[in-house]
């Protein structure tokens, strides 16, 4: 009888959803995000408080013949739901209205600049993933000694630190040169101007005109990652698993790596992903601090004209960027652990 | 019964009496905790004196030192005896900028925090304590909102809106807030599923009476714990949008010190002065922000008390 009981499969205590539901139901809930952002990018700039084409033309519109035109130009003086179809349309079709700075079309001069931002910040993020996550393993496995007390201590301070101010802090010192000392590192751009880029010469000097801002954004993003670790690793080593594992005669080493760091990695996961958001931030003042021809400077250049389109388009890309991205760990991490397919 | 806990010689108490006890007791033995925290009274330390430095800047220095038309001191002097942190690229005096802009740092840090706190926790209980299609729809826009990235939304809505302290705390105010909605959510999904929520709703207690009374004083503390952290981060974002140019043009504030020394070249021709000082500034007080932010947090969290 009792072998009978035992044979039979145990009823399931909570059903959990393969992969591939998984997979469904959460770029299903990016593109629920994705609509929201070109929803919210659409009313931002279209129902302004007053009148828009008041407010988009700014004093470059007196007589109502212009400003009749500016509307009829932007499709304002079609009904809202209309202009809401014509807008996603356009979306669509990679059609974000031109600069009114640059007298070029916005998606042009996103291509152009995507890939600054996407070296930079690219760069930085696996920089200060690894940096940031060793730190904190250290400091959580070696909680209260000096090396914990002095990087906790550090990466407060970096965390209380505007980045872009370190950015300047660093410039002045290693770039310009404090007092008899002369600066050695490139206070900003890109590359040389006279340098071809495809080639060898080119790279390098690309890679040393970006020491300066990858050091300022990763020990701006180390920071979390660290913080979060130390603390996700703190609350794994009181568990009884590792008791076990140390019962079992595992050295420390194994123990940390095999057991305790596996699972902190995880909700280290989970923040990081939240970040992206701030990782953009930073390739904005970074590159404006540095003068580095990416995203970010560009929209930091539109804020003085305002170039709306711009501000439009670049906002379209980063929010676009952010979902993508935490799609991206949110697969990753259900893969890794299948207790969050529920 | 209430007379078990107080000794039979005295009257028994009222209920008020009862709470009133129970509140004192309970604030000396989250103070004795708090004070265990060397980092956290450090950082109320500090925050007390920026406060002061705040509250009193017109007794210690002459307000006269913000107007361009009266700077009396030339074009970026060095630190000298009367100057002690030197001048402005208009002979201002910077230490007098630098205690006139904490007024500006703390005013928009709290002021955002406050319009944050008030739409994440309306918004996280509701989505704790609603069911079904309003709950699902709230959960939903704070998470689109979490995913928003924030500083390209900030420098939209600073442009849309227009420049102004207001303003600015309107911004990040509402870009913070869905953070604590999640927080605050979480947390009022467990208190619903105690057993004196329970024992209130089989007395009848409506949905309002559970949130106002039940779950809004429970979630109180760590509101008050996230508060502090989210005064942080919103001074560093008022430091941020006044550095890209979008603070209020008719008030000095530490990142509008430091646009104008970005501007004029203070990092080519040395000016150190104009661009260390505000910088430690904001640093200092963020830092204090988020020190006893992680204490209180530590007093309201037992979980987290081991660490």
């Amino acid at each position: 009888m009792s072998q009978v009981i035992a044979s039979q499969p145990a009823p399931p205590v909570a059903r959990r959803k393969s992969y591939g539901r998984y997979v469904g139901a959460k770029v299903l809930g990016a593109l629920g995000s994705l609509v929201f952002v070109l929803v919210v990018n659409f009313f931002l700039f279209r129902v302004l408080p007053g009148d828009p084409a008041r407010t988009l033309g700014r004093d470059r519109l007196k007589s109502p013949q212009d400003l009749a035109n500016f509307r009829k130009e932007y499709g304002l003086d079609q009904s809202l739901p209309h202009q809401f179809l014509t807008y996603l349309q356009n979306t669509f079709t990679g059609h974000l209205g031109d600069s009114l700075r640059y007298r070029v079309p916005v998606s042009h001069l996103i291509e152009q600049r995507l890939w600054p931002t996407l070296l930079l910040v690219g760069t930085s993020t696996i920089l200060a993933m690894l940096l940031g996550i060793w730190i904190g393993i250290v400091g959580a496995w070696n909680r209260g000694r000096t090396f914990d007390r002095t990087s906790t201590g550090i990466t407060l301070t970096l965390y209380s630190m505007p980045e872009w101010w370190l950015g300047l802090l660093l410039i002045a010192v290693l770039g310009v040169g404090l007092g008899p000392l002369h600066g050695i590192f490139p206070t900003g751009q890109l590359h040389s101007s006279d340098v071809d880029v495809t080639s060898l010469k080119g790279v390098l000097d690309t890679a040393w005109h970006l020491v300066l801002p990858v050091t300022t954004l990763t020990l701006a993003y180390l920071a979390e990652y660290s913080l979060v670790m130390r603390s996700s690793l703190l609350d794994e080593i009181g568990e009884d698993y590792l008791t076990t594992a140390r019962a079992k005669g595992l050295r420390d080493v194994y123990v940390r790596r095999r057991h305790a760091v596996r699972n902190a990695l995880l909700p280290t996961t989970t923040v990081s992903a939240l970040s992206f958001g701030f990782v953009v931030s930073g390739a904005i003042t970074i590159e404006t601090v540095f003068s580095i021809p990416g995203l970010g400077l560009l929209s930091q250049e539109a804020l003085s004209t305002p170039d709306y389109w711009v501000l439009q388009g670049t906002f379209l890309v980063a929010a676009a960027g952010v979902i993508l991205a935490n799609l991206v760990v949110n697969l990753v991490y259900g893969l890794l652990d299948p207790r969050v397919r529920t | 019964m209430t007379a078990t806990d107080s000794p039979p010689t005295a009257a028994p108490l009222s209920a008020a009496a009862l709470t009133r006890r129970r509140r004192a007791a309970s604030l000396r033995r989250n103070w004795a905790l708090f004070r265990s925290h060397r980092s956290g009274l450090f950082g109320l330390t500090l925050l007390l004196l920026f406060v002061l430095l705040a509250v009193c800047a017109p007794l210690l220095v002459d307000p006269d030192g913000l107007d361009l038309t009266k700077a009396t001191g030339t074009v970026l002097q060095h630190p000298t005896q009367k100057y002690w942190l030197g001048t402005d690229d208009s002979g201002r005096p910077i230490l007098t900028l630098l205690i006139f802009g904490s007024r500006v740092s703390l005013f928009v840090g709290l002021f955002a925090t406050l319009i944050s706190m008030v739409i994440g926790t309306v918004v996280g209980l509701l989505s704790g304590f609603l069911e079904g299609w309003g709950a699902r729809i709230l959960f939903r826009i704070t998470e689109w909102f979490l995913v928003l990235p924030f500083l390209p939304l900030a420098l939209i809505l600073a442009t849309v809106l227009g420049r102004g302290l207001f303003n600015i705390s309107l911004v990040i105010g509402i870009t913070s807030w869905p953070a604590t909605a999640l927080l605050i959510r979480s947390q009022a999904l467990s208190i619903r599923e105690r057993p004196y929520l329970e024992r209130a709703r089989v007395l009848g207690a409506g949905r309002w009476h559970q949130i106002t009374r039940h779950a809004l004083p429970n979630v109180m503390p760590m509101v008050f714990a996230n508060t502090t952290l989210t005064v942080a981060a919103a001074i560093l974002t008022e430091t941020t949008l006044s550095f890209l140019g979008l603070g209020d043009p008719t008030r000095v504030s530490w990142g509008s010190m430091l646009d104008s020394a970005f501007s004029v070249g203070a990092i080519t021709t040395g000016a150190w002065w104009y661009i260390v000082p505000p910088g430690v500034c904001v640093v200092l007080v963020v830092l204090a922000f988020t020190l006893v932010g992680q204490a209180l947090e530590d007093v309201f969290n037992p979980r987290l008390r081991e660490r």
